[in-house]
């Protein structure tokens, strides 16, 4: 099982689900979306943590994913109230439509 | 330690409590005691607190000499008087005020020979002025804050002198001069009277960050405040030479500093005299008998650390004599009654501090106790006399009063040859033992000599002008001139008495152990009290002869002397130098250079370029801020990327 090329594949995976996660970041213009894309880069970024943990035989790596879970949700939580308060205020969830900070 | 009963702990704190208890009901009741205009209740109610707390502190002191004296009971007598050690009569677990590690301040009283003699004349002077005031100030509608204030006053004091330890002793310290401060300035309605409140409050200050800085100087060098600690350990501390600045001299420069400021010395000295603005009683109580000599207990209190440095005794010894001299050649020209009374007070006091700093810190007690009885006798029988001449204050508008005011003349009469030192009144025992510590210093002697003959003649020439020859005033005024009440002859009386036999109590040798010094009594010098006897009736004499005998004489004498009498007219000038001080240096540093360059231009010019810095700056950022959300989350890849990028790179190398 612990092929040297294991740790490659799983890292090369996380890698492709980080990279899917960014491009949505920037391309998708519903929020939702977007809030969906960043969990995909967060759940690559978990994916190379175990992979590595895996390989050095330490547990550092598999902790820090509890806590990139934990800190997730409630990410998720608030992102989404954040989501409905923007949607009550402009009836639109495009990103673009949310420009009042601009200097 | 002693065994202490009860009664002996509660003693010190009754006392000390009762004047507070009639000041928080005169300043929380007082509408309802005036409530129909009558407010007679609240001098009753001060004079009540004052007078227990005499009857209290008599006991207090008959107990400390009972334990000397034994289990058979108390016995007042010259063998237990010279007992030596010192009884701290404290608390034995005593509430701690500050708890600090090392730095531990109980709330503790200490009751010992030095603390009863300050605190019998505290209660009992303060008694009899309490009683004074009732008949002087019978006409004043603010008579209940005028008698909150003396009580509190009272209270204060006696927490300076009954403290056990530095800091409860400065509660006490800072607590008197602000009732001087409120008393001085009673009459507020008056612009002059609350000018002198306020330059009484402010000239305190100077001193009293010296006493502060003294403090912290103590404490760095024994390790405790503790007033007791103090008094054991000053004698284990290398004594220094004149001239040698080590510790104890800084120590005990520093504690002079504040006792210059309370006592009055110069140069200082200058609020004493404006402080006569206030009610005549205020100025008897704390401007004469009891708060100005705060300072002179508090250098004999620390009389054993004094004693390590010579620097600091001949300090105090130079500045004393040089204040006794200077404030009686103010005293000789001036025409206001109660400043001669100011001014030979700031005279007095010098002497105490001559007195001290000769090593004789006995005898400057002595004096502190005997001057109380005169000059409160003093001041209260220039307020009859102020009273009787319906406010009038100026000596060039009275005379001729001795038969109009007989027991005020009498009164003040016993009260001017006891300042002026004629046997056997109480001021020639205590200024015969203070020119007798003088002795063997020519120059010292030669200055406390003749300023003896300067208050002799002061106070002669204040007697014959107020109450000798014609009456120089208005029609108006001596239609009115009558005799006091019976509440302030009373007083009067008391302390004529007072001042005839005080002196026959040798307070010196009471006090003597607490200072923990070896015995200092010189031997008695068989010619001085003849000369100090003499110095005074022709110090009398030249009053007589010159106001009363010879009157175109004084003239023919005033020419020559001028320029001397302008110089002492204007009191050697120290309001115009300190005027000029402060106005010019200070106030207009303050204006141009503080305000104009250093506020307006250099830190408000440097607030404001801050403030043009930051908005150019943020002028040419702000189209950075786009406000597209994936604008931001580029930036932020973007720079995720080049931190990556750049730990990537530098991976291989250390």
């Amino acid at each position: 099982m612990d092929h040297p090329t294991f740790v490659q594949h799983a890292v090369l995976l996380s890698l492709v689900l980080f990279g899917l996660g960014t491009l949505g970041v920037f391309l998708r213009r519903n929020v939702i979306t977007v809030l969906m894309s960043i969990e995909l880069m967060l759940n690559g970024a978990n994916l190379a943590f175990v992979a590595f943990s895996r390989a050095a035989g330490t547990l550092d790596g598999q902790v820090l994913v509890f806590f990139v879970m934990v800190v997730a949700a409630a990410e998720a939580a608030v992102g989404l109230a954040i989501v409905i308060a923007l949607h009550r205020h402009k009836d639109t969830l495009d990103v673009d439509a949310f420009g009042v900070m601009k200097g | 330690m002693l065994d202490l009963t009860l009664i002996d702990r509660t003693l010190p704190f009754a006392i000390l409590i009762l004047p507070l208890a009639g000041f928080i009901v005169l300043a929380l009741l007082g509408d309802w005691i005036k409530r129909d205009g009558e407010s007679a209740g609240a001098g009753y109610l001060a004079c009540a607190t004052v007078l227990t707390a005499f009857g209290l502190a008599v006991w207090a002191t008959l107990r400390l000499y009972g334990y000397v004296a034994g289990p058979e009971g108390l016995r007042f007598t010259q063998a237990t008087l010279g007992w030596p050690p010192l009884a701290p009569l404290e608390l034995r677990d005593p509430l701690n005020w500050i708890d600090l590690g090392g730095f531990r301040v109980p709330w503790s009283v200490l009751v010992d020979p030095l603390s009863c003699v300050m605190m019998l004349v505290v209660t009992g002077i303060g008694s009899l002025i309490h009683v004074y005031s009732l008949g002087y100030m019978a006409h004043d509608e603010d008579r209940v804050r005028f008698f909150s204030y003396l009580n509190l006053f009272t209270f204060f004091m006696l927490l300076l002198v009954l403290g056990g330890n530095l800091p409860l002793l400065f509660i006490g310290w800072e607590g008197v001069g602000l009732c001087s401060y409120l008393l001085i300035g009673f009459w507020y309605k008056k612009e002059s009277a609350s000018a002198a409140g306020l330059k009484a409050f402010v000239v305190n200050r100077i001193g009293d960050v010296g006493l502060i800085l003294g403090m912290v100087y103590i404490f760095h060098a024994f390790g405790s405040l503790d007033l007791v600690d103090i008094a054991d350990n000053a004698g284990a501390l290398a004594p220094e030479a004149l001239w040698q600045w080590g510790p104890v001299t800084i120590a005990c420069l520093l504690v002079f500093v504040g006792a210059i400021g309370k006592s009055a010395q110069i140069p200082l000295h200058v609020w004493l005299p404006d402080a006569m603005e206030g009610p005549t009683p205020v100025s008897a109580l704390i401007h004469a008998a009891t708060m100005v000599t705060a300072g002179v207990y508090l250098v004999a209190r620390l009389a054993p650390l004094y004693h390590q440095s010579e620097t600091a005794m001949l300090v105090v010894a130079v500045v004393g004599a040089v204040t006794a001299l200077m404030a009686g050649t103010i005293a000789i020209v001036q025409t206001d009654i109660k400043r001669v009374l100011a001014y030979s007070t700031v005279s007095q006091l010098g002497f105490m501090f001559l007195a001290a700093g000769m090593g004789a810190f006995g005898v400057a007690i002595f004096h502190l106790y005997t001057h109380a009885f005169f000059k409160a006798l003093l001041f209260l029988g220039s307020g009859s006399v102020i009273h009787a001449m319906s406010g009038e204050q100026d000596m060039r508008k009275m005379g001729g009063l001795r038969k109009k005011v007989p027991w005020t003349f009498w009164t003040f009469l016993i009260g001017t040859l006891a300042i002026a030192g004629i046997p056997p009144l109480a001021g020639f025992h205590s200024k015969d033992e203070i020119l007798l510590s003088a002795l063997h210093h020519p120059l010292l002697f030669g200055i406390a000599l003749f300023t003896a003959l300067l208050t002799a003649a002061y106070m002669a020439r204040l007697l014959f002008l107020t109450f000798f020859g014609e009456f120089r005033g208005g029609h108006e005024t001596e239609h009115h001139v009558h005799e006091s009440p019976g509440s302030m002859i009373a007083p009067l009386v008391l302390l004529a008495l007072g001042s005839i036999g005080a002196g026959f109590l040798k307070i010196d040798l009471v006090v003597q152990p607490v200072f923990r010094l070896p015995e200092a009594h010189l031997p008695p010098v068989t010619w001085l009290p003849f000369v100090a006897t003499l110095t005074g009736v022709v110090g009398i004499l030249i009053a007589w002869y010159l106001y009363l005998s010879m009157p175109e004489l004084r003239a023919s004498l005033a020419r020559p002397l001028r320029p001397a009498l302008r110089v002492f007219g204007a009191k050697y000038f120290f309001d115009e130098v300190y005027d000029g001080f402060v106005r010019h240096a200070v106030v207009g540093g303050s204006d141009r250079l503080l305000w104009r360059s250093v506020d307006a231009r250099l830190i408000d010019g440097a607030v404001n370029r801050v403030a043009d810095l930051t908005r150019s700056l943020a002028r040419t950022l702000r189209p950075v801020q786009t406000g597209f959300v994936r604008h931001y989350a580029l930036l932020v890849l973007a720079g995720a990327v080049a931190v990556v990028s750049y730990l990537l790179a530098s991976a291989g190398r250390p």
